[in-house]
């Protein structure tokens, strides 16, 4: 063997090693937290109000309120997310406003997330008096998931061969009959891929939602958007910072809850990019 | 005619959803700032920036910056210095070295990487790597800047290897090529001409690795020891900007002082943060021509 | 035979950025002719061809001045869907939507705005009719487009053009892609239509345009060189270059 090829092997070995250092700790950490929460997650944990200062009983308030988090998110961020990146790519002419649009998503995909907390509470909680609330809380989210669901957006809308556009303004189509006919229905697939991702990260996030939406201990379903909830984020960080002598099954449990509806998210955003590249027609 | 109204709301709607956009940046930071300005009223914004004592609730209280800014400073490049030697050969590896089946896997344990949940990974600091680095290294605690950088390390990891990987398999086969046509091996190839070409990516990546680790929250609140003191290692207990924020918040009255030292740290952060994703924008767009 | 001009261009400027692919263009198309467009690549055959319904502005840099006359207006008074109606286009390769064969040609009139269900398979059947493809697609009307061949791909495009009823059909190369016998197919419905519709064709191929039109334009570097009857141009042609390129010197 060469003295290249030595230096060659021993390169290789350092990269493969440094890869191991990332990959293994992620394996053992992902092991753990299964291993420790699976035993104590079952039904009645699932669909039971904490009990006796969060000691005991399940998280259903704070498993239903990640979801309607999840949804309040949705309903705000993807129409919006949607029609900004259909300006980007269909409506916008290179100018100062386009220019001041595409800094503006680079910048909000940048902004610390307790810094949206921060907006949220001066903005929406306080400002527009909606009070510590589902509502404030979906909208600070909503904005977070903006940069996300307009960066996919674009590249799904970008995907759509031009072709189509000419075909369809060609036969006299508007703009919008053009984009809602012949763009938007081959665009869906990534549009929902980069949703789907976007609200996973939404669902794990605890900061913006600390002091827009979170209830610390509020074992009932909550009754309107006007209300607060628990979510499941903030529970796990409540009860391993703020609650002393909790039982460690519960914590654990709770993190693999939490991890677990992340990773389906995940995987269904897998699921569907997948499937729809196998379906793919041009 | 119906057509044309159509027409015109739709597009209406679409731009001002454009517009919305910028609208929310401008609002997240007029609100910092007007909120910031009330505390400069009060409090000396020199002071504020270059005070090296954070004591809300004392009498008079005191709201120096310092100590804040040096925990993110200190768990920042604690976790910088550890994230990116690993992302960077990481991503060498996945991009050249690993047979297409083996970097499927890695790729997805990256995404996995990448999908947990900060709160998680705090919670993971306190009840196993604090202990564990405490008993290991024979730290009073461990609960110090040593466990937030490690964990802010890997979560920066993900956003580091996908853009640096991105940028090296994106640098042109015939640079490759003329490479091996000279004999040269492929670590060869790699060190000394895809890594230079792609260094542009690599750069953006690192930027927005940093982005993420000053911003990050809920991982520096748990597991850090929450002292906003000076530091002077990262073996001890120390206090970011944003656990400052996250933590000091829920106790303050609105409209108090103290209040609008936190909404002030924002905007400090927002600037940091602004000013680190222009610059890894810029060397993004370098690498796209 | 007294031809009616359906519509011309006075002094026609394209330009894309600063590069002007057709200079001061004066040309008259007659109502119902089929008028053949050769010349080189880059001669700006398919920018006059997509000047006349206004296609070339769908690029940002494109800009244009003269005067472009259509059956006694200025084309600049009719809002782009009306006047890309009234005017449609065959593209070079056969571009059909993933959708199936009637949606495909139903497209242009549902976003015109025609609802009613009999109505829409009437203008499918007739279409298609006309395109000489009906028979051959009948039984599988929703059948994805894109599992035809490439002829009747292009046999579709056409019946879609059609089902939005123009006055005027331009084709830009329609049969780039395809074999002999689909471009007979395609060259005999363009014969049939001629009754009812004015067709102008952009074509690469001179043969084609001999067989197929009744006038012939020949273009050059953005210059129309010359434009006469097709018999004429490619037996006594005026201009040494359009002889030149006729007889395969160049181009």
């Amino acid at each position: 063997m060469s003295a290249a090829q030595k230096r060659q092997t021993a390169a290789f070995f350092i990269l493969g090693f440094a890869t191991m250092l990332v990959v293994i700790p992620i394996i053992l950490t992902m092991a753990y937290v299964v291993f420790k929460g699976i035993g104590a997650v079952n039904w009645s944990f699932l669909t039971e109000a904490p009990r006796n200062g969060m000691k005991e009983g399940g998280i259903f308030p704070a498993i239903v309120g990640t979801i309607i988090l999840i949804i309040g998110t949705m309903i705000f961020s993807l129409p919006l997310g949607v029609l900004a990146a259909i300006y980007l790519v269909e409506y916008a002419k290179d100018n100062f406003f386009t220019r001041l649009i595409k800094l503006s998503v680079v910048n909000l995909s940048g902004v610390p997330s307790i810094v949206y907390g921060l907006f949220g509470f001066g903005l929406f909680v306080l400002f527009l008096r909606l009070g510590t609330s589902i509502l404030a809380g979906s909208l600070t989210l909503a904005i977070m998931s903006l940069p996300v669901i307009i960066t996919a957006t674009k590249e799904a809308l970008e995907s759509v061969p031009a072709s189509f556009r000419e075909i369809s303004l060609s036969l006299g189509a508007t703009k919008w009959q053009t984009i809602r006919n012949c763009v938007l229905p081959y665009s869906i697939p990534g549009i929902l891929t980069g949703t789907v991702l976007s609200l996973s990260r939404a669902a794990g996030e605890t900061a913006p939602i600390l002091f827009t939406v979170a209830a610390f201990y509020l074992p009932r379903l909550p009754h309107s958007v006007f209300d607060q909830a628990m979510a499941l984020s903030y529970h796990l960080y409540a009860i391993a910072t703020q609650v002393p002598n909790i039982p460690p099954k519960i914590s654990f449990a709770t993190a693999f809850v939490l991890i677990a509806l992340v990773f389906l998210m995940n995987l269904g955003s897998i699921i569907l990019r997948a499937r729809f590249r196998k379906k793919k027609l041009w | 005619m119906s057509r044309k109204i159509r027409e015109f709301g739709v597009e209406g709607c679409i731009k001002l959803s454009g517009l919305l956009v910028i609208i929310f940046v401008i609002l997240i930071f007029l609100l910092l700032l007007k909120e910031s300005l009330s505390l400069f009223g009060v409090y000396p914004f020199k002071d504020f920036l270059t005070g090296t004592k954070w004591l809300p609730v004392s009498d008079p209280p005191k709201f120096g910056i310092v100590p804040l800014l040096l925990g993110s400073i200190y768990v920042t490049v604690g976790a910088i210095v550890i994230c990116v030697p690993l992302g960077v050969a990481s991503a060498m590896f996945i991009a050249e070295v690993a047979p297409a089946g083996f970097k499927h896997i890695l790729k997805s344990l990256i995404e996995i990487l990448a999908s947990i949940p900060s709160v998680v990974l705090g919670f993971i600091g306190i009840v196993w790597l604090g202990p564990f680095l405490k008993t290991t290294f024979h730290l009073s605690t461990g609960m110090c800047g040593l466990t937030g950088s490690l964990l802010l390390a890997y979560m920066a990891l993900p956003t580091i290897i996908s853009i640096s990987e991105d940028a090296i398999v994106s640098v042109p086969k015939s640079y490759k090529e003329a490479a091996f046509g000279l004999g040269a091996t492929r670590w060869q190839t790699l060190w000394r001409i895809i890594l230079p070409a792609a260094s542009s990516g690599i750069i953006a990546s690192i930027m927005l690795g940093i982005g993420r680790v000053i911003g990050e929250t809920m991982v520096v609140l748990m597991v850090t020891g929450n002292s906003p003191i000076i530091p002077h290692t990262l073996l001890q207990p120390l206090r970011t900007l944003t656990a400052t924020i996250a933590g000091e918040m829920g106790e303050t009255v609105s409209g108090s002082d103290h209040y609008y030292a936190l909404f002030a740290t924002g905007l400090i952060l927002f600037i940091i943060t602004f000013l680190i994703n222009l610059i890894a924008d810029i060397y993004l767009q370098r690498t796209k021509k | 035979m007294v031809n009616e001009v359906i519509i011309q261009t006075i002094d026609l400027n394209c330009c894309f950025e600063k590069n002007c692919v057709l200079k001061s263009l004066n040309i008259d198309v007659y109502k119902n002719e089929i008028l053949g467009v050769i010349g080189p690549a880059n001669s700006g055959k398919s920018t006059f061809l997509r000047a006349l319904n206004r296609l070339n502005y769908l690029d940002p840099s494109y800009s244009q001045t003269g005067e472009i006359i259509f059956e006694g207006k200025d084309i600049g008074i009719l809002p782009d869907s009306i006047l890309r109606r009234k005017i449609g286009i065959v593209f070079a390769m056969p571009q059909v939507l993933p959708v199936s064969i009637f949606n495909n040609v139903a497209y242009g009139p549902k976003v015109h705005d025609v609802k009613d269900k009999n109505r829409l398979e009437e203008i499918v059947e007739t279409s298609l009719q006309k395109a000489h493809l009906w028979e051959e697609v009948k039984d599988r009307l929703d059948m994805p487009a894109m599992k035809l061949s490439g002829g009747q791909q292009q046999r579709l495009c056409l019946a879609r053009t059609l089902a939005v009823e123009p006055d005027i059909i331009l084709y830009d190369e329609p049969c780039s892609g395809l074999d002999p016998i689909s471009t007979a197919k395609v060259e005999d419905t363009m014969q049939q239509l001629k009754e009812n519709y004015t067709q102008i064709l952009v074509t690469n191929n001179t043969k084609q345009a001999a067989r197929v039109s009744g006038r012939c334009a020949f273009f050059l570097m953005g210059d129309l060189v010359e434009i006469d009857d097709t018999d004429t141009l490619f037996t006594n042609p005026r201009d040494g270059r359009t002889n030149d390129y006729i007889t395969g010197r160049f181009g």
